[in-house]
């Protein structure tokens, strides 16, 4: 079978006509079954990646995790799910009602709404618009919104300072994730997500540009707002950040929306950079797009924890710093390099990849020199710092 | 052509409703038992002092500008970066130069001092 969903669409849509419905009518049911069928998988899938996270954190330090409800453990997100359920909403008293109840529903479907321009296997897309990659950036910015609008409305001062951390962390990272975005464009040559997992039958993108996946990774890692980066709701510092006031499903929305976002930050990658479903064997059998895609999905899934059980959490001045001067840049020098570098391999003849890694190797040999400048001025103003203080301190003492 | 778009126009409106729905059956099956010790604010379990409106820092603001400024400098690439493979080596090289036109107003705000947390 060459199509085996478009089969099974058009099954369901013979069935449906032959209920006595028109062929327009019939297709939007199918559509809005497909919808739904889409939305209620992936706010379900979040049960099973909550466990999968607190499993795998809770091994790399040296823990057991959940391990009492079910096999493994596998049934404590829903029993979690049970007792947010028959929790009680509070509202707090002066927060802006209906923004604070309107603000998770935003961050979830802000989420959500990614996932209808990401190609799950071959022929098997929501929607095929010739804009996807212009969409995500879009539909993933009322995600922010969302987490600005809560922190807003709860009256609460920790709130807002987490919603105000929101517009220094999320806006600015979102400028390297555009710019990385920019580099599978042009080497695509196109906005869809489907032709862009096309183009890379030949060779997947992250060959070509190593450099934009880590960007795209690092600030997308920062847009989901979790460890090292989860800066907006920093335990330590804020209580709970922007949802500090929340309580019951509520909250739990805020929790179902950031993991979901980590998984789609996975699906996003997987698609853009490392070829979605392409693999061998796909032309003859399409449904093995979909085993491809998940397992790429849960690889780059699998690094985002190990990220989060690694490092500790950046100050805000070492974000800022770490975006404006150090990502923005080299994401423009990737930019400017691929896109010369591509176009020169393709009217000079020569090999595309070997050309486009020559280019990632100039600008990462600049960048470590940038760096190591950088460190050495560091260095330099320390021990001026140092001399200035010990002979001061050495006369008090006598 | 707006075919592909009923999907993501059926997809939206279910991303708000499927969450509502929970936090409604949330609503109707949890207590409802409101006291002013529970509705007043959490701050680590001392009395709020003053306003919530805390005025804060500018630099959060000059962000905010310096990002508008690129989101819509990066608005325009992308049509450029969707013809790429029609271009030419000069049609290229001329994206190039709005790019460094872009990088010039970084170095500027670098220089300006607006990158700096103070």
């Amino acid at each position: 079978m060459s199509d085996p969903f478009g089969a099974i669409g058009g099954w369901l849509m013979g069935l449906l006509q032959s209920l006595g419905l028109e062929a327009g009518p019939a297709r939007f049911i199918l559509q809005f079954a497909a919808a739904g069928f889409l939305a209620t998988i992936l706010l379900l899938s979040t049960l099973f990646t909550i466990w999968a996270e607190r499993k795998i954190i809770a091994r790399m330090q040296d823990r057991l995790g959940p391990n009492r409800v079910g096999p493994f453990g596998m049934l404590q997100s829903v029993a979690d799910l049970v007792k947010l359920v028959t929790k009680e909403v509070i509202i707090p008293a002066g927060a802006d009602k209906l923004v604070y109840m309107i603000a998770p529903l935003l961050v979830v479907t802000s989420v959500v709404a990614i996932w209808a321009v990401v190609p799950l296997a071959p022929k098997l897309i929501g929607s095929d618009v010739n804009v996807s990659v212009l969409y995500i950036i879009s539909v993933g910015s009322i995600g922010t919104l969302g987490i600005m609008l809560a922190g807003m409305s709860s009256n609460n001062k920790y709130a807002l300072l987490g919603a105000f951390r929101t517009v220094a962390q999320m806006l600015s990272y979102a400028v390297p994730m555009i710019l990385s975005l920019l580099v599978p464009t042009l080497l695509a040559g196109s906005m869809g997500t489907v032709a862009i997992v096309e183009q890379q039958r030949a060779v997947p993108f992250f060959l070509l540009a190593p450099l934009a996946a880590v960007i795209f990774f690092i600030s997308s890692l920062t847009e989901v707002g979790r460890a090292p980066f989860d800066l907006a709701e920093a335990e330590s510092e804020l209580v709970a950040g922007f949802h500090i006031e929340y309580s019951g499903l509520s909250f739990g929305m805020f929790f179902v929306a950031e993991f979901l976002h980590a998984f789609t930050i996975g699906a996003l990658t997987a698609t853009l950079f490392l070829g979605g479903w392409q693999g061998p064997g796909v032309e003859q059998f399409p449904l093995l797009g979909l085993p491809y895609f998940l397992l790429k999905t849960l690889a780059v899934y699998f690094l985002l924890i190990w990220a989060r059980a690694t490092f500790p959490r950046v100050r805000i001045d070492q974000l800022n710093s770490l975006n404006w001067k150090f990502l923005t840049p080299l994401a423009l020098a990737v930019l400017v390099v691929s896109a010369v570098t591509d176009k020169l391999a393709s009217e000079l003849g020569w090999n595309r990849i070997l050309a486009n890694l020559a280019g990632e190797g100039v600008i990462v040999v600049g960048a470590l020199m940038g760096l190591w400048a950088y460190a050495r001025s560091l260095r330099r103003r320390q021990e001026s710092l140092r001399a200035q203080v010990t002979p001061s301190r050495a006369t008090g003492a006598s | 052509m707006l075919q592909p778009w009923i999907f993501i126009a059926l997809l939206l409106p279910l991303g708000i409703i499927l969450p509502g729905v929970a936090i409604v059956a949330n609503q109707l099956l949890g207590p409802h038992k409101p006291n002013p010790a529970k509705t007043s604010t959490y701050e680590c379990g001392i009395e709020t002092v003053g306003e919530t409106w805390v005025q804060l820092k500018g630099q959060y603001y000059i962000f905010g500008l310096i990002f508008l400024i690129f989101d819509i400098e990066a608005v325009f690439l992308f049509p450029w970066a969707v013809a790429y493979d029609k271009l030419q080596l000069y049609m290229v090289l001329e994206g190039v130069l709005f790019i460094l036109i872009l990088a010039a107003g970084l170095v500027y705000a670098w220089q300006k001092g607006a990158l700096e947390w103070v």
